[in-house]
């Protein structure tokens, strides 16, 4: 019983070092770039974003029609 | 030595090159890139609506694409589809077991998921004359954690045994295994391009997948306790981690490593779950607390928070449009806040 565990153990091993060897052969990209990306993205996308911009749904042309027709019964 | 004593030889060698190459394109910090930005406004969201309607806890909410529905899931064992416009409920599906913990909607509106303690995954056609189960996903070994739709062919799960998987729906059979994690697995999120996905597990680790081979690509470690929450930055290149040790983490995929810490001294609740806006700018994370604290990810800086509900707070969603945010608490309660 020990050897059948002791085995898939040693089954078990071997995945986990084939695994590690996979993630330890990626290329890395310098934090420097990859932070300043992400800003770049966060920026592009500012003015797009209603939470951040304050947009309310009521703004938004489709939801005031959606907003009226609920008003008036109709949705 | 034996042959396991060389394996775990080698394995500690790989960690320790992994660590190394990770530090040595670690040139500075996001914070310190950052700091040239301004400032995230003060956040200051109104609770619109609150959706009632369940009788006991809330576990999970997922948005539909239309951004107007939503289905939520409660331990009352009951889904609830909502208008959110109205308020009203548009459906209610009765579910076998109470005892869930996730829910999730298809891209198309036409099916929904929920699956939890009964290690099962049950799809509805809610579209159908009356709701009717479509498939019951029945061979996960542990509890059902987390599900999202790829299509209304394809499903992914996250489980209690340790693995994820991809869901064949037209045959109900599995497709592809993730195998890697050593813990529960509770947190899933798709990337944008629908390549890969991420996941979050009580080994403390996330992994990144690619969906189709079902290989590990990334491990992200750095928590110390398990993550209960996980998102993808709009961008794609960076995934937003949540955690019971009360932190939030942003990993960078192309720098493979954490890149910004979100934690408070004075916070000590584990953060349940996680949800950005638009531009990925605003963290809006869930807390044991029963608050959400709302985080500029590029700062690392508090800039609001939502509070009004009594109990935690356990699920948290931002529409597609961006147009405001739902939280799902243990109060039983939906709030929709912009």
């Amino acid at each position: 019983m020990a050897k059948m565990s002791g085995s898939s153990n040693l089954v078990a091993m071997k995945k986990v070092v084939q695994q590690l060897r996979f993630e330890a052969s990626i290329n890395r990209v310098k934090v420097s770039q990859a932070a300043a990306d992400l800003q770049q993205f966060c920026m592009q996308n500012a003015l797009q974003d209603p939470l951040l911009t304050g947009t309310h749904r009521t703004d938004q042309p489709q939801h005031y029609l959606a907003f009226i027709l609920m008003l008036q019964g109709k949705s | 030595m034996g042959e396991m004593d060389t394996l775990k030889k080698e394995a500690d060698g790989l960690k320790a090159q992994i660590e190394a190459a990770r530090k040595a394109v670690n040139d500075t910090t996001m914070a310190a890139v950052a700091s040239g930005v301004a400032a995230a406004p003060r956040v200051q969201l109104k609770n619109r609506k609150t959706l009632k309607g369940h009788l006991a806890k809330i576990y999970g909410l997922h948005w539909s694409a239309d951004n107007r529905h939503m289905v939520s899931a409660s331990q009352d064992g009951k889904l609830l589809i909502w208008d959110t416009y109205t308020g009203n409920k548009v459906y209610a599906i009765p579910l076998k077991s109470s005892w869930v913990m996730s829910c999730s909607m298809a891209p198309s509106g036409n099916l929904v998921a929920s699956g939890g303690l009964d290690n099962m995954c049950t799809v509805v056609n809610i579209k159908a004359a009356s709701p009717k189960t479509l498939r019951e996903l029945d061979a996960h070994e542990g509890y059902l954690s987390h599900s999202r739709f790829l299509s209304d062919t394809e499903l992914l799960t996250a489980s209690g045994d340790t693995t994820c998987c991809l869901w064949d729906l037209e045959t109900g059979k599995q497709k592809v295994i993730y195998k890697s994690h050593v813990g529960d697995c509770m947190c899933l999120a798709v990337s944008p391009d629908q390549n890969t996905f991420i996941s979050g597990a009580c080994d403390s680790t996330a992994k990144l997948w690619d969906i189709r081979d079902g290989g590990c690509k990334q491990t992200f470690i750095g928590h110390t306790s398990d993550i209960n929450a996980i998102a993808f930055y709009p961008s794609g290149t960076a995934v937003i981690t949540g955690s019971d040790d009360c932190t939030l983490k942003m990993y960078d995929l192309r720098a493979d490593q954490e890149v910004n810490g979100y934690q408070d001294a004075a916070l000590n609740a584990g953060v349940t779950s996680v949800s950005l806006s638009s531009s990925g700018r605003l963290i809006f994370a869930g807390y044991d607390n029963f608050n959400c604290n709302i985080w500029d990810s590029l700062k690392a800086e508090k800039v609001g928070v939502l509070s009004g509900h009594d109990n935690r707070v356990s699920c948290i969603g931002v529409p597609d449009d961006g147009l405001g945010v739902c939280t799902g608490s243990w109060d039983s309660f939906l709030k929709i806040w912009n």
